[in-house]
């Protein structure tokens, strides 16, 4: 294990029978990072998360909290502490008791914990609410009062299990900014689940996107974002147009594909390992893309198409141009400046436009 | 049109099949205390005045005091201990997997459906094999036996109905199972606890067959009425503790019912 790393998930695998959960993950979290594990519904985000808190046992593999092996440590003896999706907010307590939960075993006077319950209180916004009653409290309170039990016990590492799935839009990107400032004022690490990948994208330093038990890539928003390593990964993190393409010649650095509907394309890129004859595809994000009615000029690659529907979205349309050659048509998103170009009312043509640096090569599926 | 939907419109025929149906359950318990307080020995119509004196003559009995000291002390012992097992095993039922669960759970039910005499007469052989003399503690033992499904039915719900991540949000604050039974679940299945207390006290405090098997010397209430019985002159006093009680019993039931109410809804969920 790296010795920068605070919690190292060492190739765990966990079986429910003779179905496999998760599939040999690794994953190295440092201290202080803001970690997400975003993926689909059932892919084993949550059995991750309680094998972290101690809830479930690794079928085989280890984890490592601060250095230590886990296996043999009970989840009331570990430096974790976990938001659970449903909050878990003892019914029979009233707030106050409810935060306070933990602090039993350092037998505090009475004083101090008051006092250490009405500063958690200030901090999730909440003052004054001490004496309500669990069940007199909105979605958003229960979920910061669940954060502010954890958070009173100081945990090294915070495990946050959807949190925020059970908000309104509004309320939930609220949450979003507090929780990324609470997390860095209190400076602990963060292991934080989600399927919602633009929540994923505010908040994480690392992403590690999951499907079907394994870890397909783990990078900072950006990377995922702009080097996606699968088809998969870049169609799950926002809008992705592939080109299957064959690799028709590799010079050094850069390499040359014969995409679908585009044409000869030239990339310099290296990330990606292909020879010539392979399979690939090219991808592009729809923001990526320039459209113009007129031919564009200067570098980068140019293409002439048919405009076949507009959205207009207000600060933004989305347009679908088809290209020869191509079944589905291209998504394009451009934002609406001045010379925005009028929508389509009918088909006609239309050019589109790149940088050579916003295609990504992606081996074959 | 109403405002009542659909579900809770008046339904007449119910109404009526409800109210039949709790006169004949009912009306033949309620002759009970209509002849404790006639003033003859006799049970019959015509009603021959109004007297309490089958009830002041109870008191005077010290016979009638032992025999209540017995029942109560029982029937106390009884239903912490059938309720303190029904507690564990709920948990486990509800909590663990373990292969055999729905047996087990139909086996620990059993005495709701054998014949008690059955029971009766297994654990007279058995006490009388094992050299056991047959006393209070014979009856006590017999009674939890027929208690413990009734803890069972009634703290299974509240053990269903509560969320179990708030058992594992305790352990995640740093609390061991012994603190975690303590301050999460024992508070959050607490009224089926005194439900469950009360629910065994009424069944042992009435209980018959059981003791009829396995009293030594000393009698428990109703072991004392069916002695009684034999003494036709002493009927009226037997009808008047009889009278008793069926209203200490019902007091107890409805009050163990009313505290234990809504163990499904979400008032005892985490959320
Ligand atoms: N205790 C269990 N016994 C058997 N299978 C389980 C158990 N817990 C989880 N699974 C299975 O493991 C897989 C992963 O479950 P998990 O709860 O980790 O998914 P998730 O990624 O958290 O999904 P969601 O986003 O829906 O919460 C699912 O297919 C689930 O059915
Ligand atoms: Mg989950």
């Amino acid at each position: 294990m790296t010795s920068d790393a605070f919690i190292s998930i060492r190739n765990v695998d966990k079986f429910f029978g003779k179905f496999q959960a998760i599939d040999d993950v690794s994953i190295d979290i440092g201290h202080g990072e803001f970690f997400s594990l975003l993926g689909s519904s059932g892919c084993g985000k949550t059995t991750l998360l309680r094998m972290l808190a101690g809830f479930e046992s690794p079928s085989s593999g280890e984890i490592y909290i601060d250095g230590q092996p886990m296996s043999e440590v009970p989840p009331h003896m570990r430096p974790v502490n976990m938001v659970f999706q449903s909050y878990a907010i003892f019914p029979h307590l009233d707030v106050r008791d409810n935060i306070a939960y933990g602090l039993r075993k350092q037998k505090l006077p009475k004083a101090k914990r008051d006092e250490m319950v009405d500063e958690m209180l200030e901090l999730i916004k909440l003052p004054g609410y001490g004496d309500r009653k669990a069940n007199e409290l909105s979605g958003g309170q229960r979920q910061r009062i669940a954060l502010a039990r954890a958070l009173i016990l100081r945990p090294k590492v915070l495990l946050l299990d959807e949190p925020l799935g059970a908000l309104d839009k509004q309320l939930r990107e609220q949450m979003q900014l507090e929780l990324r400032d609470l997390q860095r004022t209190v400076g602990i690490t963060f292991v934080f689940v989600t399927h919602d990948q633009e929540e994923a994208l505010t908040l994480s330093d690392r992403i590690a996107v999951m499907s079907e038990g394994r870890v397909l890539q783990m990078d900072s928003p950006t990377g995922l974002y702009e080097r996606p390593s699968s088809r998969r990964v870049a169609s799950f993190i926002g809008t992705m147009n592939f080109f299957d393409g064959t690799v028709s010649g590799v010079n050094g650095t850069s390499v040359e594909v014969a995409a679908e509907g585009l044409g000869t394309l030239r990339l310099d890129r290296r990330e990606t390992a292909v020879a010539e004859g392979d399979k690939v595809q090219v991808a592009i994000r729809p923001e990526k893309l320039g459209i113009s009615d007129s031919r564009p000029e200067g570098e980068g690659g140019r293409i002439e198409g048919t405009l076949e529907n507009s959205a207009y979205l207000g600060e933004r349309s989305h347009h679908y141009v088809r290209l020869d050659g191509l079944e589905k048509p291209v998504a394009v998103s451009a934002q609406n400046k001045e010379n925005a170009i009028a929508t389509a009312d009918r088909a006609r043509p239309i050019w589109l436009s790149w940088n050579e640096e916003s295609l990504v090569l992606l081996a074959g599926d | 049109m109403s405002s009542e939907s659909y579900i809770r419109r008046p339904n007449r025929p119910l109404q009526v099949y409800a109210i039949v149906f709790l006169i004949v359950l009912y009306v033949p318990v309620l002759f009970i205390p209509l002849f404790s307080f006639n003033d003859s020995i006799y049970v019959r119509f015509p009603l021959e005045g109004f007297t309490v004196k089958w009830y002041v003559e109870l008191f005077h009995r010290e016979a009638v005091w032992n025999a209540f000291m017995n029942s109560v002390k029982v029937g106390a012992v009884v239903s912490v201990l059938s309720t303190a097992l029904g507690i564990f095993g709920a948990k486990a039922i509800t909590r663990y997997r373990f292969p055999g669960r729905g047996p087990l759970v139909g086996f620990i039910m059993l005495p709701l459906v054998v014949p008690l005499i059955i029971f009766g007469v297994a654990l007279l052989v058995l006490f009388s094999q094992m050299g056991v003399p047959l006393s209070l503690y014979t009856v006590t033992i017999g009674h939890m036996i027929v208690c413990l499904p009734f803890s069972i039915a009634t703290l299974l719900p509240r053990f269903e109905g509560f969320d179990p991540s708030l058992e594992e949000a305790s352990a995640d604050l740093g609390e061991n199972a012994w603190w975690t039974f303590w301050r999460v679940t024992l508070p959050m299945v607490f009224p089926g606890v005194i439900a469950s207390l009360m629910l065994c006290f009424t069944v042992s405090f009435d209980e018959f067959i059981m003791a009829f098997f396995l009293t030594g010397t000393q009698p428990t209430l109703p072991m004392y009425i069916w002695g009684q019985l034999r003494f036709p002159q002493e009927f009226p006093s037997v009808l008047a503790l009889s009278s008793f009680i069926i209203a200490a019993s019902f007091a107890i039931v409805f009050v163990g019912l009313w505290i234990n109410r809504g163990a499904h809804v979400s008032t005892i969920k985490g959320d």
